[in-house]
């Protein structure tokens, strides 16, 4: 009989189910997996190395490029690292649009998961109808901040500025017929909360919808079910967060268990899994979009009752608004300062996590008082996902590796920063 | 501060005693400097006892301290003469030597308790060693074994007893520690396509490294009286 010997196969960097530049050098043994060791960094930008040489502010915009399918999330950390050092709290009303936006970021990421999840593993409808969804998210984004991704929309001290009092509209460049103009104009009469609520009302009918294609299916199921098991205590030990610990049936949410801005006020339920294979963490992660609807609802109603500020008054670190500036002498030099040199931190350091998509992310800020930071160690959370690659995907099939790859909800702008 | 976090200074404090040194925080966060020698010993002992139960590591990070505190503008005695004279940007020199400042690099370490809610930070220095070195955790915590590949590939810190040292972010073939503070921002070499080499060959940087904005320190005096921390606790 001929012998048989283990052979190395390279998946990756360019492949479509590798989410990314993934290069992953394979052991097999026939279609098993006897080893799988993966090599990241093809997408290092120095991320923490640039925000070092730059002021505060100037950093923002790069956060959004780390995780650039859950934007705000990541700034929302960065933001809050440097509050927590200057010892300030934003007004609640930016605490409140904050949470607002950090929910629809969770709806967009849940939503890129899972239509690029199931087009790896053969369902390719599905991403079509989650793209229809994300598209009425991004023009949120856009509403507020001018851009559909990288918003750097949050600032120390607040959000950039109020929600808008008016959904931008559809205009006809001659691609579209009059008809469908105003049909997707409908919802976009009123302001973007008029938007927003309408989203939320029909958005549990389209998770219906993916739910009926896959919860139940059978492709589905053999593709998932038993894939990718990982014990609870082998997800803390690998330092597991987010939907892929509470998928192995972990409670630990740091919006419950510690709370940042103002979701100890909100009613909402953490799920969590059973089994820690992949199916669980698909259900986590849908039973997560439907909870991130409800806290957007939530939101809504009181953004409603509640006008105010959305940025803090301290000029020592926001700017003066552009009226203030036009006669008041003192609002000129705060501008002038703050645009030129920023702002210094106090000496110090401090870590700021929230639970952001795809687990904790965090920031871990050392300041030596100067107006840059001295360190930023960005924690992300697919950095120690994707170090449990190995242990999840030894003994499994080839074509599991690409569930595995998905349920772990790969995105390299914050692997390798 | 708050009261659960009172409570674990305590409990550590009773504990470890002198082991650990706890640095004073503006915000709220329990911070504590060891010997590289106890390392192992206490993560065991963090990680195992009741009350402590420190099951992940969530984070863990490289610093160098080289330049810490120094500003590139004077801003006490030079604001009258004028930007370009008051600006110093003095290229950092790497140290060609066989020992380092003991506080140059340090290891920092985030742990969280998923089961009791809490978190803690620990520092090592490495010592006056070139190449620094810390001894590797890898065995109390397996999610330390990337990090630690990712300190050693950015600031070429060595972790002993770790299973699998290679570099992870960088390039193949990449040499230096990007992350150290005298490895200039811009890079010691670059890659572009040779004509008539017909390859991908690499060059040194052909760009010239520029600061838009200086780096100033000033004193604040509303943070000396501990603001900061109070607002923390609100």
């Amino acid at each position: 009989m001929a012998e048989f010997q283990n052979y190395t196969m390279n998946f990756g960097p360019q492949h479509p189910a590798a989410h990314g530049v993934l290069r992953l050098v394979l052991e097999m043994n026939g279609e098993v997996i006897q080893d799988a060791d993966p090599h990241i960094g093809l997408l290092h930008r120095g991320t923490e190395k640039l925000a070092e040489n730059k002021p505060y502010n100037h950093s923002i915009g790069y956060m959004d490029r780390l995780d650039y399918v859950s934007m705000m999330c990541n700034e929302h950390s960065y933001v809050l690292a440097i509050e927590k050092l200057l010892g300030v709290r934003p007004p609640i009303r930016a605490q409140y649009i904050r949470v607002m936006f950090d929910e629809i970021t969770r709806i967009l990421n849940h939503l890129l998961w899972l239509a690029t999840h199931g087009l790896d593993i053969g369902a390719m409808a599905l991403f079509l109808f989650c793209f229809r969804e994300r598209e009425d998210l991004v023009d949120c984004y856009e509403a507020v901040s001018g851009t559909r991704m990288h918003a750097t929309y949050y600032r120390p001290g607040g959000v950039y500025r109020d929600l808008p009092d008016r959904m931008p509209r559809h205009q006809n460049a001659g691609n579209r017929s009059d008809k469908d103009i105003k049909r997707l104009n409908e919802d976009r009469q009123g302001s973007l909360l008029d938007f927003l609520e309408a989203f939320t009302n029909r958005f549990p009918g389209h998770v219906d919808e993916y739910e009926t294609l896959l919860t139940d299916n059978r492709i589905w199921k053999q593709r998932t079910v038993n894939i990718g098991v990982v014990s609870p205590e082998r997800a803390k030990q690998l330092g597991f967060t987010g939907p892929m610990l509470r998928g192995s049936g972990v409670e630990w949410d740091l919006r419950k268990k510690q709370p940042y801005e103002v979701y100890a006020n909100l009613d909402f339920d953490i799920p969590v899994g059973v089994n820690g294979d992949c199916y669980d963490r698909y259900l986590v992660r849908i039973e997560e979009m439907r909870q991130s609807n409800n806290i957007i609802k939530q939101c809504i109603t009181w953004l409603r009752d509640n006008p105010g500020p959305v940025m803090l008054d301290d000029h020592k670190f926001t700017p003066p608004s552009r009226v203030e500036m036009k006669d008041d002498m003192e609002s000129l030099i705060h501008h002038f300062k703050l645009f030129t040199e920023g702002y210094c931190i106090p000496a110090g350091e401090a870590y700021a996590a929230v639970e952001h998509p795809k687990g904790e992310f965090g920031i871990y800020m050392v300041s030596d008082g100067a107006n840059k930071p001295y360190r930023v160690k960005i924690r992300s959370p697919g950095f120690a996902h994707i170090s449990a690659m190995k242990e999840m995907v030894v003994g499994h099939m080839l074509a599991d590796v690409v569930a595995v790859i998905g349920t772990v909800d790969i995105v390299f702008g914050d692997i390798d920063r | 501060m708050n009261k659960r976090y009172q409570a674990l200074a305590a409990r550590v404090l009773s504990r470890f005693g002198d082991q650990l040194t706890r640095v004073e925080s503006t915000c709220g966060e329990l911070t504590y400097e060891l010997a590289r020698e106890d390392l192992v010993a206490t993560a065991q002992a963090l990680r195992n006892e009741d009350g402590l139960q420190f099951d992940t590591l969530i984070d863990l990070c490289g610093i160098d301290y080289l330049t810490w505190g120094q500003a590139e503008w004077q801003t006490k005695d030079a604001t009258g003469t004028g930007f370009s004279r008051a600006a110093q940007r003095e290229t950092v020199l790497p140290e060609i030597s066989d020992t380092f400042e003991p506080r140059r690099f340090a290891v920092v370490y985030h742990l969280t308790s998923v089961s009791r809610n809490h978190r803690i930070r620990l520092r090592v220095f490495t010592g006056p060693d070139n190449p620094p070195i810390v001894p590797s955790i890898v065995e109390v915590w397996n999610s330390a074994n990337w990090y630690e590949r990712e300190a050693f590939d950015l600031f070429g810190i060595l972790f002993e007893g770790h299973p699998d040292l290679r570099r992870i972010l960088t390039d193949y073939g990449f040499i230096g520690y990007p992350f150290r503070k005298d490895f200039p921002l811009i890079g010691n070499v670059e890659v572009k396509y040779d004509l008539t080499e017909g390859r991908v060959v690499y060059q040194p940087v052909s760009i010239e490294p520029r600061t838009l904005v200086p780096r100033i320190i000033r004193d604040d005096s509303r943070y000396a009286s501990g603001q900061a921390d109070e607002a923390a606790d609100g």
